[in-house]
């Protein structure tokens, strides 16, 4: 493993091989001392084009706990006022020299730019690119299911007969596209959720199946459903009339949520979670609601793609 | 009556080996085997095509407004060096080409630059706002006499404003030459919206929002009784659409770019936007029936939509990049590719969709003569493009002659060179290199 | 491993050989130590974890209070080593701590060949990231010198004069077991043409 892209081309064993060293570097985070030596001298940066304190904490934090210097750099452009382009400050961050670029981006597709067209000989980590994929999301989503699942003998297993139903805006998901190719290649069975007109176009060649209504789903007692964040302004308009609308069909209400209430369901959510939206506020605070593990999974999950990535790239 | 020069040797599009005699008023004087002609510098075409010279209907030449990416001068080099002896610049310049002083200016300076005919393509409506219609009369009663009028880059979406504008240009048998592109199932769209567009998260430019136009502005021309001309047609119901209307008498010519003929969107997971380009890549199965469209004259013609664009507008993020690609110089030989060498074509064929067909779109006189058997005409003026249906290269857009590299078949192994190209009985281009220019008298 | 290709080799410590020098360190720790007070029993994976298992069972022979699963652990180093660029990544095995800790432990690092001895200098570090035990002591199956770093075994089950183009392969039923061409337990020195 160069780079990490996409879930969309993952191997199985490159996949297991992120999880199972996630688990060791999650006994790390339980420790007192919570650092390892192992990327002493590494420069980790973290690019970050699209706000997202969230996954810039995360990486910083994995970063940090392997002993890797990290320079945050956040650049300000977006589609509509376009500033000193990609190509230009990836250039000028390797002046600087750095052995891995984290890369936030709102253009699907620059991680595999800046890995492939030779602007940067660094190690690139997809942290979310446009509407494309959002590879270490899925890999922490996998990795939290099969905790739960699994509990202190997780390592080595994969996701075989776990059924995931992924509930929302499939069409402006990077997260649901990664989960679906990572889910899909560690043997679960995924199926999609959410109106027909948030459904990619093609999305019936996909390893997955389509079912609309989502109460049926839930009465099948999936191991998880994972509730997509809902972008308000995709909620009225051009895709869904309301929002009221979208959380009567695809929201987990109290209603839907007293209906697997106590079961052996999980709750997931990438976050920052809506509540009254797409999750109620009682679901959001369930037990069955993994959303906080998630959120420590992503740390270890995070660390183990650093120390895989950078370990092994030959010293310059 | 004094001989300027003799191609010997070749074979023209009817498959016979034709010696040609052009004459000092820049004419063919005589055709024929074995001829001789005293004082004639002599072109050797022995194992060479001799076709009539190329004539496009769709080319970007960016002057005015972006003279970085190309100009009037370095555009037409780059036509003459693909064999092309007249282009027709469309009007998506800056300052748009909706104007009677724009579309003089342009032609002016094709004259000017003297590598091949430029013939401006005037705007439909006023800066290509798709609001106003553009004053017709005013461009075609200017010296660039324009009949064929386009806001390609945008569609004439607008069901009223198009009708208006087939019915104007009747008054002086002009056409309408559509970008069919409905915009609102557009907005924003990268690629080809298929399962490949959901996969790489880019929105999708479906086949439908090209077929609904076309559709429409078939019955359109069919109503008022005018002419239709659709640009770039890249899809296989397209084709069936434009066959529909044809077999109902309709009036309508179409054309197909070259990318479209050998290009797919797989070429879009590289995410490098030197294939990004409007309309966009589609499927195998949209490639091979645009191929059959234009072995069975469905199609009429190949427009290279000629798109120079400059590197920064092509290194950056894929849904910030420029559409768009260069084809003057690498159109023969992916026709050559994707037509001949495929058996659905013969060098008669090629010489039709290439030059005789794009010539009778525009009424053109002293282009893309032909006759029915496909030879050269004698008496017509010597547009000749020689070609080398044998040179094998890999292309490298460094070696262009047009401003910009923005070639999609970077890298790609081709068959073919246009080795010498006379424009009006003058050489432009001798032992594939460029010569001089054609000085007016 | 299996597939390079091998020539000469000779078998140096046989399966019963590694059981009697286990039998011995027993003895040697437990008399140091004077006893069975404060040992922790941990093993460097891969062959380290097998061999300390072994050893711990020894202790438990010899002195009953000894409970194996209280005093037996595991410490993994991966991702501790100097060595990490110059090979490719290797997944990390779990550290297993019995639920006492190491803080005041008397430990014993259990390891099968002791060369360079980075392998070690790693063990320490991650000790060290784990607790404070009062005494660190160090015990090998085999000693093939050729030291990179000032340090040294405190139980060593033999003493092997290699050559460093000679390869040390130490083959364990738990770890080697499955893997076809095994047949006893052994300690052979494999001198190696590429």
């Amino acid at each position: 493993m160069r780079h990490l892209l996409a879930t969309r081309n993952l191997s199985y064993d490159n996949a297991m091989a992120i999880l199972d060293t996630a688990q060791e570097m999650a006994t790390v985070s339980q420790r007192s001392i919570k650092k390892l030596p192992t990327l002493r001298g590494q420069t980790v940066v973290n690019l970050f084009f699209e706000d997202s304190t969230r996954t810039r904490t995360s990486f910083e934090a994995a970063a940090k706990r392997l002993s890797a210097d990290v320079l945050n750099f956040a650049v300000k452009t977006s589609s509509v006022s376009k500033g000193e382009s990609l190509k230009d400050t990836v250039q000028t961050l390797e002046a600087i020299g750095g052995d891995a670029i984290v890369m936030r981006h709102w253009a699907s597709g620059a991680a595999n730019q800046l890995a492939n067209f030779g602007w940067s000989s660094s190690a690139i980590i997809n942290a979310g690119d446009g509407t494309h994929e959002h590879p270490t999301q899925a890999l922490l989503d996998a990795f939290t299911l099969r905790n739960r699942l699994h509990k202190q003998h997780a390592t080595g297993k994969n996701l075989e007969d776990v059924h995931v139903v992924i509930v929302g805006d499939i069409l402006h998901s990077r997260v649901a596209r990664s989960n679906v190719w990572l889910l899909h290649t560690l043997g679960a069975k995924v199926t999609l959720s959410g109106p027909p007109t948030l459904m990619p176009v093609g999305v019936n060649t996909w390893p997955v199946d389509i079912n609309y209504d989502l109460d049926a789903l839930l009465a099948q007692r999936p191991d998880a459903i994972m509730m997509l964040r809902v972008q308000a302004e995709r909620m009225s308009g051009d895709f869904f009339p309301s929002a009221s609308e979208y959380t009567r069909g695809w929201g987990l209400t109290n209603d839907r949520y007293k209906t697997i209430a106590g079961t052996q369901t999980f709750i997931m959510h990438p976050g920052p979670m809506n509540r009254g939206l797409e999750i109620s506020a009682a679901a959001a605070d369930s037990v069955q609601n993994t959303a906080l593990e998630q959120v420590a999974n992503g740390v270890s999950v995070r660390m183990a793609v650093l120390y895989l990535l950078l370990a092994s790239q030959p010293g310059q | 009556m004094t001989y300027t020069y003799l191609i010997t040797g070749g074979t023209t599009p009817d498959g016979i080996q034709t010696d040609i005699i052009v004459d000092s008023d820049g004419r063919i004087a005589q055709l024929g085997q074995h001829l001789s002609a005293d004082g004639a510098k002599i072109i050797d075409a022995t194992g060479k095509i001799v076709l009539p010279g190329l004539v496009d209907l769709h080319t970007h030449l960016r002057e005015p407004g972006n003279n970085d990416a190309e100009t009037i001068e370095t555009g037409t080099r780059a036509a003459a060096m693909g064999g092309y002896t007249a282009v027709h610049a469309m009007a998506n310049s800056d300052p748009v080409a909706d104007t009677a002083g724009v579309v003089e200016q342009v032609y002016r300076l094709g004259k000017e630059a003297g590598w091949t005919d430029v013939y401006p393509v005037g705007a439909v409506t006023v800066g290509l706002a798709g609001e106003h219609l553009a004053e017709f009369s005013a461009m075609h009663d200017s010296a660039a006499k324009v009949i064929m009028f386009s806001d390609d880059g945008m569609c004439v979406w607008d069901p009223v404003l198009m009708r208006r504008a087939l019915e104007c240009v009747k008054s002086f048998d002009g056409f309408i030459a559509q970008h069919a592109q409905e915009p609102r199932l557009t907005n924003g769209a990268q690629m080809n919206e298929s399962a490949l567009s959901s996969e790489l998260g880019l929105a999708g430019w479906p086949a439908v929002a090209e077929e609904s136009i076309i559709a429409r502005d078939v019955l359109l021309a069919q109503h008022v009784d005018s002419r239709v001309h659709i640009c770039h047609v890249s899809t296989a119901g397209s084709v069936e659409l434009i066959r529909w209307a044809k077999s109902q008498g309709i009036n309508v010519t179409a054309e197909v770019t070259p990318h479209h003929l050998l290009l797919t969107e797989d070429y879009v997971k590289t995410y490098d936007p030197v294939y990004k380009v409007n309309p966009p890549l589609r499927k195998d199965s949209d490639v091979h029936a645009l191929r059959n469209g234009l072995a069975d004259g469905t199609i009429d013609t190949v427009g290279t939509d000629h798109a120079p664009h400059t590197e920064e507008t092509k290194q950056c993020e894929w849904v910030v990049a420029a559409m768009g690609m260069t084809g003057l110089e690498t159109a023969l030989p992916v026709i050559q590719h994707t037509m001949v060498d495929t058996g659905l074509m013969d060098w008669h064929g090629v010489a039709q969709v290439m030059s005789a067909n794009p010539a009778r779109i525009y009424r053109h006189t002293d282009q893309g003569q032909l006759t029915e058997t496909g030879g050269l005409v004698e008496g017509a003026l010597a547009n000749i493009a020689v070609y080398d249906p044998a040179h094998r290269f890999v292309v490298n857009p460094i070696n262009h002659t047009s401003k910009s590299t923005n070639s999609p078949y970077r890298g790609m192994e081709l068959v073919g060179k246009v080795t010498n190209v006379l424009y009006r009985g003058h050489q432009v281009v001798a032992d594939a290199n460029i010569s001089s220019p054609y000085q007016r008298s | 491993m299996v597939s390079e290709p091998v020539r000469k080799a000779r078998t140096v410590m046989s399966e019963s050989d590694i059981n009697r020098v286990l039998t011995r360190i027993a003895h040697e720790i437990l008399e140091a130590n004077r006893g069975i007070e404060n040992l922790l029993i941990l093993g460097i994976p891969r062959r380290g974890v097998p061999l300390a298992n072994r050893l711990a069972a020894k202790l438990a022979e010899i002195e009953p209070e000894f409970v194996v699963d209280d005093r037996t652990g595991q410490l993994d180093i991966t991702l501790y080593r100097d060595d990490l660029a110059r090979a490719e990544s290797r997944i990390p095995v779990s550290t297993i701590i019995p639920p006492a800790g190491i803080d005041n432990a008397v430990v014993v690092l259990v390891d099968d060949v002791l060369y360079s001895g980075r392998t070690i200098r790693a063990a320490l570090d991650a000790l060290a990231d784990i607790g404070r035990p009062h005494t660190v002591r160090l015990a090998v199956l085999v000693d093939r010198g050729h030291r990179q770093l000032p340090l040294r075994a405190d139980y060593v089950g033999k003493n092997l004069p290699t050559a460093s183009s000679e390869h040390v392969l130490v083959q364990m039923e738990e770890i080697d077991g499955s893997n076809q061409g095994y047949t006893s337990d052994q300690v052979q020195i494999v001198d190696v043409i590429d």
